[in-house]
C-alpha cells in the first residue's frame, strides 16, 4: 500500500504537504511490514530542529532498533502522542491516523528531492530483487 | 607452552603458502605501535608461580578484625550462597547472549531484579551493573537523557570515589557537575534548593552517606520535581532492612553496591551494581532486563526484555556500553537476600545499628574522642575525631591487629583527625571492646 498523495525516502519515511509549510512525516506501510511487531516509538519533542537526512527518532520492534530519517528538514511542531503510547496503530492506518511528527519545513522545496509514489513503488520493486 | 598450538615453523610455512612473511601481517599498523619486547622475567614452573604467589599473598594482614567500611562492609556470608552459587548451573563468569535456552539463569535474574524492586520500593530494576560507582554514573546519564538537560547537583557526602567516577567518566561531555557542602553531615538543603533550576536533570545524594549519617530525601525529592529535575539515591542495601527506602522518599532511580550481600570484600572486585527505578523510565535505563511472559503453550518463561536497545544490536546507539555485570555476583546476593529472608534482613540490619552504637558509646568514653557530627543519626558508620592525626592512629592500630576504619583526610580537607568506623553484625562485643582499648592505649 503507497499512498499516492505523499513522497517517500528510501529509508521509507513519507513525507504530506499539509499547506503553510507544514508537513507530515510517517512510515511507510512496507517498512511496517518489515519491522514487525513494534514495541516502541522514541520521537523529538515539539521546538526540536531535525535537518533533511537527520534523524529525528528510532522505531523499535522486537528484534531491532531502527532510526527514522527525516524527509525535510525544520522544526518539529507537533508529535503524534497517540502513536507513542499505542505503536500498534501505526500498521492500521500508517497514512493517515499513523503519522509520526509533523515539520514545519526551513526549505519547502526540500519535499521536491523526494520520490514520488510512482518512484517509491519502483524502488520498493527494485528492493524486492 | 604457548596459546596456539601452532609450531613456528608451521605458521612459516602456512604464510609461505600465501606468499607473506610474519611482519606483512602488521603492515596496516604504524610500526610506532607495534609492541615492544616486554620487560619480563622468564617463565616459571607452577610449583615456583604458586610459592611466589604465597609469599607474595603473606603480606597482606588477612587476620585484621575489621571496622573498615566506606562502601564496602564486612558482613558475615552464610555458607550455603556459596555452596548454591558454585553449582555448575550457574557457574560461569557471565550473562546470556542465547537467553532463550537459558531459562534457569533469566529466571534467577528476573528473581534478582524482583528482590531489588522490593529492598528499595522501586517498580523495575535492572539485571544489575559493574559497580556501585558506575552504577551511579549510569543513574546520571540516564536522568540527562530522560530531562534532556544539562546540569547535576551531587552532595559532597556522596563517596568520594563515585564523585571522582562521576567527574572522570564525564570529562569531555557538556555536563556542568556542581557539588554542593553537606551540612553538619546531612545534604545541604539550602545550597541545593539554590543550585536547583530549569536546567537541572538530577540531584544526587546517598543514604547513609559516606559519613554513616542518615538522612531522609522526601523534601530534596520534591524540591527537584518541582524544577522537573530527577532525585537519584544511592544506598547500602543492608541498611534498607531497616531504613526508609529511596522508593518511599520520592526517589526517581535507586543505585548501590551490592557486595554487603553476600559478597566477600576482595581488593576491587568483582562486585555488583544495582539499580531501579520507575516504571515510566524504564526505556532509558540501561542494562539487560529480564521479563516474565507465557510461551505458546501458555507455560511461564523468561526473556530478555527491551534488548533492541542495547550494545549486541545497536552499539553506537545503546543506552550504555558497560553496563554489565559478572551475573554470578547477582545471584549470590539473590541467594544471600533469600536465606535470610525478610525478617533476617531486618535482623542484620539492626545488629549492625545496634553494634554500631554501642562501639561509638564505648569509643568517645575515650577520653579526646569526639563525634564529629554529634547531631546526626548513624546507621553502622560513623565519623569520629580523635585528639591526633587519624591516618597515624589507624597504622598503629594494623600494627595490634585492628583495621580501625578509614582516615578521611584522603577525601576531605580539614578531617586530618577524622576516622570513619564501620561496625557490621560479625564484629563482637570483645572485639568492639578490645579496639576501644587498643585505641586508648595508643592514644
Amino acid at each position: 500500500m503507497i499512498d499516492p498523495e505523499a513522497r517517500y525516502l528510501r529509508t521509507h519515511e513519507w513525507a504530506k504537504d499539509e499547506g503553510r509549510g507544514i508537513f507530515a512525516v510517517g512510515l511507510s506501510s512496507y517498512a511496517l511490514e518489515q519491522l514487525g511487531d513494534i514495541v516502541y516509538l522514541e520521537l523529538p519533542e515539539e521546538g526540536d530542529t531535525v535537518e533533511q537526512g537527520g534523524t529525528f527518532g528510532v522505531v523499535e520492534s522486537v528484534k531491532a532498533a531502527s532510526d527514522l530519517y527525516a524527509p525535510l528538514g525544520g522544526e518539529i511542531v507537533e508529535v503524534n502522542q497517540a502513536a507513542v503510547d499505542n505503536p500498534d496503530m501505526l500498521k492500521e492506518d500508517p497514512y493517515e491516523e499513523g503519522w509520526l511528527i509533523k515539520i514545519k519545513a526551513s526549505n519547502p522545496s526540500e519535499f521536491e528531492d523526494l520520490m514520488d509514489a510512482k518512484e517509491y513503488k519502483q524502488f520498493l520493486e527494485t528492493e524486492a530483487e | 607452552m604457548p596459546y596456539i598450538s601452532h609450531t613456528d615453523q608451521q605458521r612459516a610455512q602456512m604464510l609461505a603458502e600465501i606468499g607473506l612473511k610474519p611482519e606483512d601481517l602488521f603492515s596496516d599498523i604504524p610500526p610506532a605501535l607495534w609492541c615492544r619486547p616486554l620487560n619480563l622475567p622468564e617463565g616459571l614452573s607452577e610449583q615456583e608461580v604458586r610459592s611466589r604467589l604465597a609469599a607474595i599473598a603473606s603480606k597482606n594482614y588477612i587476620h585484621l578484625t575489621c571496622f573498615l567500611g566506606g562502601g564496602f562492609y564486612d558482613h558475615f556470608i552464610p555458607a550455603a550462597v556459596y555452596a548454591l552459587t558454585s553449582r555448575s548451573e550457574f557457574y560461569t563468569a557471565y550473562t546470556p547472549y542465547q537467553p532463550e535456552v537459558s531459562q534457569g539463569t533469566l529466571q534467577a535474574i528476573y528473581e534478582f531484579q524482583s528482590v531489588i524492586c522490593r529492598l528499595t520500593e522501586m517498580e523495575a530494576s535492572n539485571a544489575s551493573l559493574y559497580d556501585g560507582g558506575t552504577a551511579l554514573y549510569e543513574a546520571m546519564m540516564m536522568a540527562l537523557r530522560l530531562t534532556r538537560r544539562n546540569k547535576v547537583i551531587v552532595d559532597d557526602s556522596v563517596n568520594p570515589i563515585y564523585r571522582v567516577m562521576l567527574h572522570s567518566y564525564t570529562r569531555n561531555l557538556k555536563i556542568e557537575l556542581t557539588e554542593t557542602e553537606n551540612a553538619g553531615g546531612l545534604a545541604n538543603r539550602e545550597a541545593i534548593r539554590r543550585a536547583l533550576d530549569e536546567q537541572t536533570a538530577a540531584v544526587i545524594v546517598q543514604n547513609p552517606n559516606f559519613f554513616g549519617c542518615i538522612d531522609d530525601f522526601t523534601d530534596l525529592a520534591e524540591a527537584a520535581h518541582s524544577k522537573g529535575a530527577l532525585l537519584i539515591v544511592s544506598c547500602y542495601p543492608i541498611s534498607l532492612g531497616i531504613l526508609k527506602a529511596p522508593g518511599a522518599m520520592g526517589a526517581d532511580i535507586v543505585t548501590g553496591e551490592g557486595q554487603s550481600l553476600g559478597l566477600p570484600m576482595c581488593f576491587g572486585g568483582p562486585y555488583l551494581g544495582f539499580m531501579a527505578t520507575r516504571k515510566e523510565y524504564v526505556r532509558q535505563m540501561p542494562g539487560r532486563i529480564v521479563g516474565q511472559t507465557v510461551d505458546a503453550q501458555g507455560r511461564r518463561g523468561f526473556v530478555l526484555t527491551l534488548q533492541a536497545r542495547e550494545q549486541h544490536i545497536r552499539r553506537d546507539k545503546a543506552t550504555s556500553n558497560i553496563c554489565s555485570n559478572e551475573a554470578l555476583c547477582a545471584l549470590t546476593a539473590l541467594v544471600y537476600l533469600c536465606l535470610l529472608g525478610k525478617e533476617g534482613l531486618r535482623e542484620t540490619a539492626q545488629l549492625c545499628a545496634d553494634k554500631a552504637s554501642y562501639a561509638y558509646q564505648r569509643l568517645t568514653a575515650i577520653p579526646g574522642v569526639r563525634p564529629h557530627f554529634p547531631a546526626q543519626w548513624f546507621f553502622n558508620e560513623m565519623v569520629l575525631d580523635l585528639p591526633c592525626e587519624a591516618a597515624e592512629a589507624a597504622a598503629k592500630l594494623i600494627e595490634r591487629g585492628y583495621a580501625a576504619g578509614f582516615p578521611l583526610s584522603r577525601y576531605y580537607k580539614g578531617m586530618n583527625n577524622s576516622l570513619l568506623i564501620a561496625v557490621t553484625e560479625k564484629r563482637t562485643k570483645q572485639e568492639i571492646g578490645m579496639l576501644a582499648e587498643e585505641l586508648e592505649a595508643i592514644l
